[in-house]
């Protein structure tokens, strides 16, 4: 057998402790969701696995935390599920019919549109946050799931990525189009919608992560309890573990748990391409 | 009867950019014309402008006798094979050549029907459920080529349809497009920037440059009496020679030596084939023979006479060597130009 | 816009219609607003407004708590930056040139980004935790007895800590793929001309990398500034106190909790100019992006 470089060696000692260093919170979280919080308030984290997990998934998934009994683990699982979903569609419907009409027409006032779409890119919702939160009040969206979704969509992401991907479809491609009496709908629902599959699934993968892990907006819009997402519901597991005597650790943590799952096993199971699409915006 | 008529067609582009001068010119019923010139020339946008991708901007152009100024692409009766052939990548090869006819909805069995025709003729039968990536690069040209016949249209068009292809692939493809056509009998504007492909497949070639037609003429018209020196030197492999002299009393005189007789007085440039230089011990021409380049079935010869920098044709039977040669020159061979302005006098 | 585009003139206006009425409403209206009520003081009880002209500006400006938090967040965003984008370009680096295992290594250090802010946060309380939390035990090895939430530095180390392991995945990604686009060629001569890999990663990868640095540099800094807030307000608990917090933390306090809806849009304006800032520095950047193809 040949003997492995020192190199290689340490590349690899150097790979194993950034995964380490990135697995080993999350473990440390999943421990404590087996163990009994009795226990959990006098050890801490320990390596030792107990048999609490599927109590604590109950009490997590089934059992309502706050005042109105509304908002288990499950109803906000629920929401997060709609907040993801219904931002990514949105945000790529949206994106791509006015990237379409963008780049693929000629339009007197393209450049103004343009301008005005991209403007959206320079200042991120944190920054307006009141005066959004002003006009969703305003508008008496508060508490529902289209003042949640809609507004975020208001930040031309997708419609950039979209842009730059049909800009990238050779120009050709419609022309022959044309010539083969295609019009302008046709040559949408034809041949670019197929075209761009992997590029659709890529951006749904990034926006579903991105609306999934919504936080200060949805702390913001949303006060019923039953509208709560999971993310959203972090701040209020963190509120009743500072005020509890016993702090229920194995059912907060499993809510945490909870609210990392499907994220991540989108990321993972799809990662060429989440990895395709985050790169190739850059471009 | 002229299929194609271009009145006064022209193209400035709202910056102002001139792309075409104003073009006069008709394409007969079944001709095979090819659009040649260098990149930039305005050959493509004038195809585009046939084809209806590129507005007109001045005069009017009209196809079988119908002014199609106006008339949207898909409704001129053409079709247009592409450089990089545009086949849609998510399409089999059969919904590629079908798509143009589903678009004008033709009954499916007809469609189907077409398909096969065309799929045989072009022998691409075997690849009808392959998508354009499972092909090689003949193949996808084929497909190209089926789309634009399966449509039966009155004009073809083609840009540069060759340029992607290996040279062997693109000298057996040349000539299966232009017996494809002959076949057909369907009138066909050809862009390339290959003057060989241009003399080998056109009727008349018309050889653009900067905007502007040089010259339009059969290919041996094009070759041997070619109408400037911009012609001269770009059709041709290796070009015509050209060379700056003076006419005097009546005689065109090459480095000391009396090359034939002209009307002409004073400063010209005068070109001559590689091929109408002859290796001559009496000729009056002397020429410094520097690269001898062998190429089997003939030898090129690189050097000079007097200043300027010529290519000799000969046949491999000439023994050939480097350092002075005495040459004549075909009678007749000889064309003069303008000295300043280019044009042939 | 294509060569050959369509011409026909509604359909382009219907589709662009969903876009810009989202936009409009929800961004150039709050956008104003903010503007607008920068410059008016709010009366606590609701009852109007009075305008005050830069007042709520020059009040921010000479505001002692407001420069504490300004030179926190300029720091913080210092060393999230600096931190993530080095661990994050070491394990690339590595992760592109392992043999074995490099898919796994991949996913391992990538699946993090998937984690929202907040979680990251509460991870951070935990490992924190006062009376076991195990970095608060291992910090105690040292002597130190580590307070979140009562010693400003030890918060403000915790906050840093949860950003920059929710930042490497995105900075390893990008590496990584960058990495991955070297052509071979290149990688070959560099072989060729140079013998210290060291010397060949400096030389060679490290500028080929610069632009995909100078755009994660701005992704960095946008991230920090913005992106933190969730890990921000579930390290300090939702209570900022006299803790650590950055700028747009502070716009959330002042407007949210404390109802001083001018100095909130004030700060938000400075915000909004800060980043326009940012963006026209990326923008120029991006133009005269060092091109090597």
């Amino acid at each position: 057998m040949r003997k492995p470089k020192l190199s290689t060696v340490t590349d690899h000692a150097v790979l194993i402790a950034g995964s380490l260093f990135m697995m080993l919170p999350l473990l440390m979280i999943l421990q404590m969701t087996t163990i009994p919080d009795t226990e959990i308030i006098q050890t801490g984290p320990t390596l030792q696995i107990g048999d609490q997990f599927d109590d604590n998934l109950e009490k997590a998934m089934l059992q309502a935390s706050g005042f109105s009994g509304e908002n288990t683990g499950m109803s906000m699982l629920k929401n997060s599920f709609i907040l993801g979903i219904g931002f990514a569609v949105g945000k790529i419907v949206i994106g791509m019919t006015a990237a379409y009409a963008i780049v693929y027409f000629r339009l007197r006032f393209a450049t103004l549109a343009f301008w005005l779409i991209f403007t959206t890119l320079l200042l991120p919702l944190e920054v307006r946050i009141l005066p959004s939160y002003e006009v969703v009040q305003r508008l008496g969206m508060l508490n529902t799931y289209q003042g949640l979704i809609i507004p975020l969509i208001a930040s031309a992401t997708a419609t950039f990525f979209f842009r730059q991907f049909f800009r990238s479809v050779p120009e050709e491609l419609v022309e022959a189009a044309r010539i083969d009496g295609a019009g302008p709908v046709k040559f949408f629902v034809d041949i670019l919608v197929p075209l761009s599959k992997t590029m659709i699934a890529a951006m749904f993968i990034i926006m579903f992560v991105y609306g999934w892990n919504q936080y200060l907006w949805p702390t913001m819009i949303t006060t019923d309890e039953d509208m709560y997402t999971l993310v959203r519901g972090i701040k209020q597991i963190v509120q009743v573990l500072e005020g509890a005597v016993v702090p229920e650790f194995g059912r907060s943590n499993m809510l945490a748990v909870v609210a990392v799952i499907p994220p991540v096993l989108v990321v993972v199971f799809f990662q060429s391409w989440f990895v395709k699409g985050l790169t190739e915006s850059d471009k | 009867m002229a299929q194609v008529r271009f009145s006064n067609i022209g193209k400035t582009y709202p910056n102002g950019f001139e792309a075409l001068k104003p073009t006069d010119f008709e394409i007969q019923q079944g001709e095979f014309a090819v659009l040649v010139g260098p990149s930039g020339c305005g050959k493509s946008t004038l195809l585009r402008m046939v084809a209806g991708l590129e507005e007109i901007t001045s005069g009017e152009l009209s196809i079988a006798g119908r002014i199609v100024n106006a008339i949207d692409p898909a409704d001129r009766d053409i079709a247009m094979v592409f450089q990089n052939y545009a086949l849609y990548p998510h399409m089999s090869v059969r919904k590629n050549i079908g798509y143009g006819l589903k678009n004008r909805g033709l009954p499916k069995t007809e469609i189907a029907r077409k398909v096969d025709e065309a799929a045989a003729l072009l022998n691409l039968g075997d690849h009808l459920d392959s998508k354009p990536s499972q092909l090689s690069g003949g193949q996808r040209q084929r497909v190209a080529m089926g789309r634009a016949i399966v449509r039966d249209p009155a004009l073809f068009l083609f840009d540069e349809p060759l340029s992607n292809l290996d040279a062997k692939l693109r000298h057996q493809m040349r000539i299966e497009i232009k017996a494809l056509q002959r076949r057909l009998g369907v009138t066909s504007v050809y862009v390339t920037h290959d003057q060989v492909e241009a003399m080998t497949m056109a009727d008349r070639i018309i050889v653009m440059n900067a905007g502007r037609i040089e010259q339009i003429g059969t290919p041996a018209e094009v070759y041997h009496e070619p109408a400037s020196t911009f012609v001269a030197s770009f059709m041709g492999a290796p070009p015509m020679n050209l060379m700056r002299t003076r006419a005097e009393a009546g005689q065109l005189h090459l480095n000391g030596g009396a090359l034939c007789e002209t009307e002409h007085e004073g400063e010209v440039v005068v070109g001559v084939r590689p091929e109408d230089f002859l290796p001559d011990p009496d000729g009056a021409i002397s020429m410094q023979v520097d690269i001898v380049e062998e190429l089997g079935g003939h030898r090129l010869l690189h050097g000079q006479i007097g200043d300027d920098t010529v290519t000799v044709h000969v046949s491999n039977e000439f023994a050939a060597e480097t350092g002075p040669l005495d040459l004549s020159v075909k009678p007749g061979a000889v064309c003069v130009f303008d000295a300043e302005e280019g044009h042939r006098i | 816009m294509k060569r050959a585009g369509f011409s026909t003139p509604w359909l382009p206006v219907l589709l662009l219609v969903p876009q810009l009425a989202i936009i409009a409403i929800f961004f150039y209206w709050p956008a104003i607003v903010a503007l607008h009520s920068s410059f008016y003081l709010q009366d606590p009880f609701g009852f109007g407004s009075t305008f005050v002209g830069l007042e709520n500006y020059t009040h921010l400006l000479g505001s002692a708590e407001y420069r504490r938090v300004a030179v926190f967040t300029l720091t913080f965003t210092l060393l999230v930056t600096f931190f993530s984008l080095a661990l994050a370009l070491l394990l690339a680096v590595k992760a592109d040139k392992v043999l074995r295992g490099a898919k796994t290594y991949r996913t391992l250090l990538m699946w993090v980004y998937a984690v929202a802010p907040p979680v990251a946060g509460f991870i951070a309380v935990i490992l924190f935790n006062q009376s076991w939390g195990p970095l608060t035990e291992l910090f105690g090895l040292f002597g130190h007895t580590y307070m979140v939430g009562v010693n400003f530095n030890d918060t403000a180390f915790a906050m840093i800590l949860a950003s920059v392991w929710k930042q490497v995945p995105v900075n390893f990604i990008f590496f990584l793929s960058a990495l991955q686009s070297i052509p071979r060629s290149v990688r070959e001569a560099a072989l060729i001309d140079n013998r210290s890999a060291s010397g060949r990663f400096w030389d060679v990868t490290f500028p080929l990398l610069a632009p995909t640095g100078f755009f994660l540099l701005i992704i960095n800094i946008t991230y920090a500034l913005f992106e933190t807030f969730g890990i921000v307000d579930t390290v300090v608990k939702g209570e900022p106190g006299n803790n650590p917090m950055t700028l747009v933390y502070k716009v959330y306090v002042d407007g949210f909790r404390g109802n001083d809806l001018g100095g909130s849009s004030a700060q938000s304006v400075i915000l909004m100019v800060l980043v326009l800032a940012l963006t026209i520095f990326q923008f120029r950047l991006l133009e005269r992006r060092i091109h090597y193809t």
